[in-house]
């Protein structure tokens, strides 16, 4: 018997949903089998914590007397971009604070960026907007400098282009000399190397084939209730795929949305990635209907059966060489060491695999509380799109 | 029985000039190992040191240092782990050379710091994108 998003929303608002989180359903699919596991579980709750450098917010500060229409403006010295309406913008994550000497001094500290604003916002600090503009008959007001809190905004909305990839690449520096990246810093001639996914319990790896994830499906965006407004950019489905249909490489991505207000702090994280910059790290929940079979099965994967690919982000990675290094699955990448051309390599993670752990136990209890219906994709992601590089052309006069 | 101590000690500008070093190794029989030291401009002094030798002799060591007007703080200083902005991602853990900063609870990958086996390298601060190692040096 296959269930319906409606039968399975009836059962949550009955608070008599089954709801597991992806790491306890590995375990209950182990000792069920999945047939009988499919007619009891009604929901898997899967999650990520990382930095999602595709992320922003659109602020709206709501009019000043006499009324200005922004054109320029940095809230706590971070610029914002203004070529919209009067007093909306748009703050992304990785925008530099004004000043910053950036890589002027590599490696650069990068302490305080977009990203760091919006937590602050999101934990409940005061920020300094300082706003210029030309004055115009209707918005006369050229300058303001003053103080404001989320309270304070008529709108704060997290929109962001790029959230929850799929899948990662693993870095490694086969170079002489450190390197400083978004991957954090490596070790010159692979003396560490970093993965970045929350392997079994990531959404996307959770639902290879998108089959119950598309466009409007629920989100919990960082606590609040958001949603998937489009495919997120350079989403890519056309990759290589294990048995299992799980990507090895980075593949589908998600663009998300939701309101900052009633995000919690500890999932809006501001960080600094030294010799590289700012961006946000973000708590991402995606719940499971458990429809049929085949998509328990999906959500039942393991770290053993999830590969990620090695590059060198030395020079195969800067240079798209297109060129890798080799394969591990996650529970190799996790035992804190592996070995490659020869070589034991200490592995570390930029993603936080408890973090993720923590928003799959919450989502689980905002749905066994009824408090967080699923909702039925109105389009699907692409299910078979490839990626297009940029050429370099000459400009034509 | 020789044991080792952890300790982190402030020094005002008055008594900066004083060889306090030199007197904890001779009087005192120890073995000083230093991790970081620094001077203000203001000319005030920051010590983190282990101190090893008989327990005894610790004791009378740190009986004379309060006899100065030295600030003494047992155990680690140099380096402030913040467990409220560890996001336990685990970015620091192939940065630091003791395993000081690693996974305490490897069900939950969560992070833990063992204090004692800091050596203040301040390797992990960098490698920290959260902001959540940090120094007083
Ligand atoms: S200062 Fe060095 S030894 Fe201490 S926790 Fe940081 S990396 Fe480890
Ligand atoms: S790098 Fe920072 S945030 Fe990540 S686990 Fe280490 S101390 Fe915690």
């Amino acid at each position: 018997m296959s269930k319906t998003y409606q039968s399975i929303n009836e059962k949550i608002a009955a608070g008599k949903a089954v709801v597991l989180t992806a790491e306890e359903v590995i375990d209950y699919v182990e000792r069920k089998g999945v047939a009988a596991a499919a007619q009891e579980v009604d929901v898997v709750t899967t999650a990520t914590f990382g930095p999602m450098c595709s992320s922003g917010c659109f602020l709206n500060f709501g009019h000043s007397k006499p009324k200005m229409r922004i054109t320029e403006a940095w809230i706590n010295d971070v610029q914002a971009y203004c070529g919209i309406a009067a007093v909306d913008v748009y703050l992304g994550a990785t925008q530099l604070r004004h000043n910053d000497p950036a890589n002027m001094y590599h490696p650069g500290e990068f302490r305080y960026g977009g990203g760091h604003v919006i937590e602050d916002l999101v934990a409940g600090k005061k920020v300094q907007l300082f706003a210029l503009s030309y004055g115009t008959d209707d918005y006369p007001r050229r300058e303001i400098r003053t103080m404001v809190g989320l309270d304070d905004l008529n709108q704060a909305i997290m929109v962001n282009p790029r959230n929850c990839y799929q899948n990662y690449n693993v870095a490694v520096n086969l170079s002489d000399k450190r390197i400083y990246t978004y991957m954090g810093i490596l070790k010159a001639r692979m003396r560490s190397m970093t993965y970045c996914s929350a392997g079994q319990l990531s959404p996307l790896l959770n639902d290879p084939l998108y089959q119950t994830i598309g466009l409007g499906t629920s989100v919990w965006l960082a606590g609040a209730q958001g949603l998937v407004y489009a495919q997120g950019t350079q989403h890519a489905s056309l990759v290589e795929r294990s048995e299992n249909g799980v990507p090895m490489e980075g593949a589908g991505t998600l663009a998300l949305s939701g309101d900052m207000k009633k995000m919690l702090p500890d999932f809006v994280r501001g960080v600094s990635f030294k010799g590289y910059g700012v961006s946000l790290a973000l708590g991402v929940g995606i719940p499971i209907p458990i429809l049929n079979a085949e998509i328990l099965k999906r959500t039942a994967v393991r770290d053993s059966e999830i590969y990620a690919t090695v590059v060198d982000y030395a020079e195969d990675y800067p240079q798209k060489t297109g060129n890798t290094l080799g394969r591990f699955t996650y529970a190799e990448l996790r035992s804190g060491e592996v070995e490659l051309l020869g070589k034991k390599v200490p592995v570390t993670s930029m993603s936080s695999y408890n973090k993720a752990l923590t928003i799959c136990e919450l989502l689980k209890a905002e749905i066994q509380a009824g408090r967080f219906l699923l909702s039925e994709p109105s389009q699907p992601l692409p299910a078979a799109q490839g990626m297009r590089g940029l050429q370099c052309v000459e400009p034509q006069r | 029985m020789s044991v080792t101590k952890k300790l982190y000690l402030y020094f005002p500008k008055s008594e900066t000039e004083k060889p306090i070093v030199y007197k904890l190794v001779k009087d005192f029989d120890l073995v000083i190992n230093i991790f970081r030291a620094k001077v203000t401009p203001e000319e005030e002094g920051y010590l983190s040191l282990d101190v090893t030798g008989e327990a005894a002799n610790i004791e009378r060591a740190l009986a004379y240092l309060s006899t100065l007007e030295v600030n003494i703080h047992a155990g680690n200083k140099g380096l402030h782990w913040d467990k409220e902005r560890c996001a336990h991602c685990g970015a620091c853990v192939v940065h630091c050379p003791t395993g000081a900063l690693a996974f305490a609870d490897q069900a939950r990958r969560q992070l833990g710091f063992t204090e004692d086996l800091c050596v203040e390298c301040h390797a992990c601060i960098p490698a920290c994108p959260f902001g959540a190692c940090t120094s007083s040096f």
